[in-house]
């Protein structure tokens, strides 16, 4: 038994022999839990996940003999959980509106039984290894939950319960360990959140993540078990970018970590899931869903350890052979703690303030995303996709540059397009994916082989008006040419009609690979008809008046993913549209759009 | 230990005072100190360890003698005694009355610090709170239980447009504000305090308000308590007594400059312009104690005033908020100059809760989209107003001119309203159709067709 000697802000300085760097640690009449992150001969500095505030000198303190770890079994999904894996949906059913300190509650519930049943091909005497499935339990109607022998255990299974209901709690197995040990078996495990979870080997991402949001999906897409970063200032729309992406993607689970940010939006999760339906599997979208919440009213060292218990919900279904993606909303506030504590620890600040390892934390994090064979022999993946505060929006700040050079898909929020209701605000020239080739693969062998070109035409002639209109910003619109002008006009209905997409929208909230690729290619389309008239002498006024454009905006608003056809008729009757122009302005011509119409 | 007064301080600098030789005393406990001249004051525990203790002191260590100072550890928090009798009381920064009135006498007795709420207790903000302000309700709105702050510079009139808000604030088919008001002032001027006082005077809801002021010429420290102490009443008013609390707070720079002295004080190290790493998570603690809870029938709004340094969005102070509120109404002084009231600059403008509490069951089936077209054509209007100041507005084309005509209509018509000026949504909604009818309706692509057709005064 120790004793606490100092307390300053959430560090506590105890008396403590025995510990070691990491050691969690009960203190004080209270019971308020932390970890241990300096030891210096019989004294040890402990960081408090609670506040410390009525804590006294003298007080006891013992070391729990094991690091921060969370509860991995039956039980997670649908939950709500602190920074610490504490379930608060739970805790506020036992105590009430407030987070009271020091209150110990079990991650998983303890009483509920869920059905196991045993891997077929597992016998007594079979050779056991970590990782390996041993069973399952149907945790949601659309996930099954295989229930994993733990990394560490190695050894030969002595017997498997049958098919039958078990707290989480019940020994279902027992293995003897090389050593003769005898080791138990549950439907849950530990597992320390600052160790990775081992794997076999990492494999190449190959798959897109489907988000069902044009700007990413189409122009900046991402892989599944690739990572990537939403950096913007406030109000930008990381964070509604964030639940698009937990809600629509294609992912099986989705970790949401909702770290240092606000109550109510984790609320707004908790609420509007579970009346949502996955796209994919036609099931309520809360069933793959879990949250880790640390609000940024809550405990900041709560907040560091957020992100991690995170990871390793991930990775603990990764394992398991699903793609998981988690979100964390917001990285910054975790590099945050991180200075605090690291301030506090008067360790020595390198940039505004954060220590000199920020950067490899970072990275070392980010690390943890990837697509691997299990230790079971499958593949899962897990998906990381962290948001980004930069202080005044400025991207040059450290957790903004460190970050930029970790991750390969870059969604870079702009103020200017948040301020003009752009959403989402992803800037189409700031924003990066190293994973188009990739992409392209999946998009020529799923959707179409054009993908990849028509992409290309659509960012070069957003680059090309972004050029023009800096002509324009000086001289005015009527210093340029019939040519220019129509550029403009088609950059502008690429931005209005495909760029453009409000999670509010009922009907393009979510838009599925095909309706991408379709109003990409229609809007493409619309520019190359109308180059066509320029070049036969048309003046772009006359195209720009066309009643096509207006309607061409509305398109992704009139058609859900799943009523392609009406959309493509529309799309077939584009070349139409055109034809008393190009009557007008190539009369002698034989009409080269009827020859498309024409069956 | 309560009763022990300990005359053991062996430093004393800028506010903190060590203590040597009290062991045993809790961290975050009250502190009294008794002064050479009998005056009392009062602190906080700030460190503690049994052969020194780090005492903050709210009203400063100018004029301590060591020799002379008695120190007594109170053993508890700052509480706050919370009872219905606070309504239409007047209290000073730390929550003792100054209204020349008896103390308020309750048992019940409260950690100014608060608990955090758990996210799993909170019920999302969805009720559409009707302003009367156009460019709130119709472009930013405000619903209850949001934190909705007011982003202001020194001379633009944020006080009356918060003013405005509390005497109009009601939720759609009600007829009377049925809201209690918190209003809490640090270092505001006297005049300040005067004006809401005044104010709150004239609309007749003075009975229905609780005052904590911490003025300009008062302690600095202080400051740190005065907002808690006046959310501890907001919670009490609201989660305990079901009452809606209207909380207004002004001004929120000040106080984090408060923070920002005492974190120099105590050495942490600084984040951005000298302000502490940690002011993130001490707004945030402030904050975040507006919202609602499930089966709970009050609620807490929150309008805080912040005037922005140097009218910059980027000083971490607005830029620290902005990322824990749920928008911002930001002033702007180019419209005020140009005499718009209220001056809001709708662009940087934003409430992020809007979207959830309007449209077809609380305001107007046509009220997300008419929001949404004001803005892509306000914005589009702006590009239009740059380059008519560069190449001249004679230069522009037909089209361009109508899309300036609209700019400046919506500065004048819709943003521009007069102070008891209270427009009810469907005013402001048809307000807005007005103008948008300059507007071709081709070019309006974020309203459906349908409305178009119903709402737009040149549709075909
Ligand atoms: N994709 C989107 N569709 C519609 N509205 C959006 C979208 N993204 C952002 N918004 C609007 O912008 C507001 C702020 O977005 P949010 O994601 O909370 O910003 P951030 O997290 O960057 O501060 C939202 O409340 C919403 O009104
Ligand atoms: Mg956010």
């Amino acid at each position: 038994m120790g004793k606490i000697l100092e307390i300053n802000g959430p560090l506590v300085k105890l008396e403590l022999p025995q510990t070691v760097l990491g050691e969690q640690v009960r203190v004080g009449r209270l019971g308020l839990v932390g970890e241990v992150i300096s030891r210096d001969g019989n004294t040890a500095l402990a960081q408090l996940y609670e506040d410390t505030a009525g804590l006294c000198p003298g007080e006891e303190a013992e070391g729990l003999g094991w690091p921060l770890s969370v509860e991995l079994g039956p039980g997670l999904l649908g939950g709500i959980f602190d920074g610490v894996q504490r379930p608060l949906q739970a805790m506020w059913e036992q105590s009430g509106d407030r987070i009271a300190r020091g209150v110990a509650v079990a991650s998983l519930p303890r009483d509920r039984r869920w059905h196991f049943v045993p891997d077929p091909g597992r016998r007594a005497g079979m050779p056991l290894f970590g990782g390996e499935v041993l069973g399952t339990v149907q945790e949601t109607e659309s996930i099954q939950h295989r229930i994993l022998v733990p990394p560490q255990v190695q050894g030969e299974l002595l017997e498997l319960a049958p098919e039958g209901e078990h707290t989480v709690e019940d020994v279902i197995g027992r293995v003897r360990l090389a050593d003769g040990r005898i080791e138990k078996l549950h439907l849950f495990h530990r597992w320390p959140v600052r160790t990775p979870r081992p794997f076999r080997q990492r494999d190449h991402a190959v798959a897109p993540l489907i988000t069902g949001q044009r700007i990413l999906d189409t122009f900046y897409p991402l892989l599944k078990g690739g990572k990537a970063a939403i950096p913007g200032p406030f109000g930008a729309g990381k964070t509604m970018l964030q639940h698009q992406v937990a809600r629509w993607c294609n992912a099986q689970i989705v970790i949401y970590v909702g770290c240092g940010e606000r109550g109510n939006e984790l609320t707004d999760v908790l609420e509007s899931m579970p009346t949502l339906t996955d796209p994919h599997t036609g099931r309520p979208l809360m069933e793959r869903t879990l949250l880790v919440a640390n609000t940024s009213n809550m405990p900041v060292v709560a907040r560091e350890a957020s992100i991690y218990v995170g990871i390793t919900l991930a990775e603990y279904f990764r394992d398991q052979g699903y793609d998981v993606v988690m979100v964390a909303d917001s990285t910054s506030r975790w590099a945050e703690a991180l200075r605090e504590v690291a301030g506090r620890l008067g360790q020595m600040p390198v940039e505004e303030g954060y220590p000199a390892y920020l950067g490899s934390r970072l990275a070392a994090f980010y690390e943890r995303a990837g697509r691997v064979e299990t230790l079971a022999g499958d593949h899962g993946s897990v998906t990381l996709i962290g948001a980004v505060s930069p202080p005044g929006g400025d991207f040059s700040e450290p957790v903004t540059s460190h970050t930029k050079e970790i991750i390969q898909t870059f969604w870079a929020l702009s103020k200017e397009l948040a301020d003009a209701r752009h959403y989402p605000a992803v800037d189409w020239l700031e924003s990066f994916s190293g994973y188009v080739s990739s992409a392209a693969k999946w998009w020529a062998d799923n959707i179409d082989p054009g993908w990849e070109a028509a992409r290309a035409a659509a960012l070069d002639l957003l680059a090309a008006s972004e050029e023009l209109q800096r002509i324009v910003n000086l001289v005015g619109v009527e210093a340029l040419s019939s040519e220019q002008r129509w550029t403009l006009e088609a950059a502008s209905l690429i931005k209005e009609g495909l760029l453009q997409q409000a999670a509010t929208d009922e009907v393009d909230s979510f838009a599925s690979p095909e309706k991408q690729f379709a109003l990409l290619t229609a809007l493409l389309d619309i520019h190359r008809q109308g180059m066509k008239l320029v070049k036969l002498g048309a003046p772009a006024r006359r195209l720009i008046q066309m009643p096509l454009l207006a309607q061409a905006r509305r398109w992704k608003s009139q058609h859900s993913s799943d009523d392609l056809e009406a959309l493509k008729a529309k799309i077939a009757a584009i070349p139409a549209a055109f034809e008393p122009l190009l009557l007008e302005y190539a009369p002698a011509a034989p009409s080269s759009a009827m020859e498309e119409i024409r069956p | 230990m309560k009763n022990i007064e300990f005359r053991t301080a062996a430093s004393a600098q800028g506010g903190l005072v060590v203590m040597a030789g009290v062991p045993g005393v809790a961290a975050g406990s009250r502190v009294q100190l008794r002064d050479h001249a009998g005056r009392v004051r009062s602190g906080l525990v700030i460190r503690s360890a049994n052969d020194a203790v780090l005492v903050e002191v709210f009203e400063g260590t100018d004029a301590l003698d060591l020799e002379r100072t008695w120190v007594r550890f109170l053993e508890e928090p700052y509480k706050l005694p919370v009872s219905r009798d606070m309504l239409g009381r007047v209290f000073n920064g730390s929550g003792r009355p100054c209204d020349g009135r008896p103390p308020v006498i309750s048992a019940d007795r409260r950690d100014i610090n608060g608990e955090p709420l758990n996210p799993a207790a909170r019920a999302y903000p969805r009720e559409f709170i009707q302003t009367g302000i156009s460019a709130i309700d119709g472009m930013n709105s405000l619903t209850r239980g949001q934190k909705l702050p007011i982003f202001s510079g020194g001379g633009l009139p944020h006080n009356r447009v918060a003013a405005q808000i509390v005497r109009q604030a009601k939720l759609l088919g009600e007829e009377a504000a049925e809201f209690v008001v918190v209003f809490a002032a640090f270092g505001a001027s006297h005049a300040d305090a005067r004006f809401f006082q005044e104010s709150f005077e004239e609309s007749g809801v003075l009975n229905k308000v609780v005052m904590f002021l911490n003025l300009a010429d008062e302690p600095v420290i202080e400051r740190l308590l005065t907002p808690r102490a006046a959310l501890t009443a907001a919670e009490y008013l609201a989660f305990d007594l079901d009452y809606h609390v209207l909380v207004v707070m002004t001004d929120m720079t000040a106080y984090a400059e408060a923070l920002r002295e005492v974190a120099v004080l105590r050495g942490d190290v600084p984040a951005r312009k000298g302000y502490p790493g940690y002011l993130y998570s001490d707004l945030a603690e402030l904050y975040e104690r507006a919202g609602r809870i499930k089966n709970r029938r009050g609620s807490i709004t929150m309008i805080p005033v912040l005037s922005m340094p140097s009218d910059d969005i980027t000083h971490p102070i607005p830029d620290l908020t902005g990322y824990i509120t749920e928008g911002q109404i930001v002033l702007g002084r180019e419209l005020s100059n140009q005499g718009v009231y209220p001056p809001v600059t709708v662009l940087p403008s934003l409430s992020r809760l809007m979207k959830d509490g309007i449209g077809k069951n609380f305001t107007r089936e046509d009220h997300p989209r008419v929001a949404s077209q004001l803005f892509a054509s306000y914005a589009k209007a702006l590009e239009v107003r740059g380059l008519a100041a560069i190449i001249g507005a004679e230069e522009l084309s037909d089209a361009d001119r109508r899309t300036l005509a609209f700019a400046d209509a919506f500065e004048r018509r819709f943003i521009n309203q007069s102070e008891d000026e209270d427009r009810s949504i469907h005013e402001t909604l048809n307000l807005a159709w007005d103008l948008l009818s300059m507007l071709p309706p081709e070019s309006l692509i974020r309203v459906s067709e349908e409305e178009l057709a119903k709402y737009h005064k040149g549709a075909a």
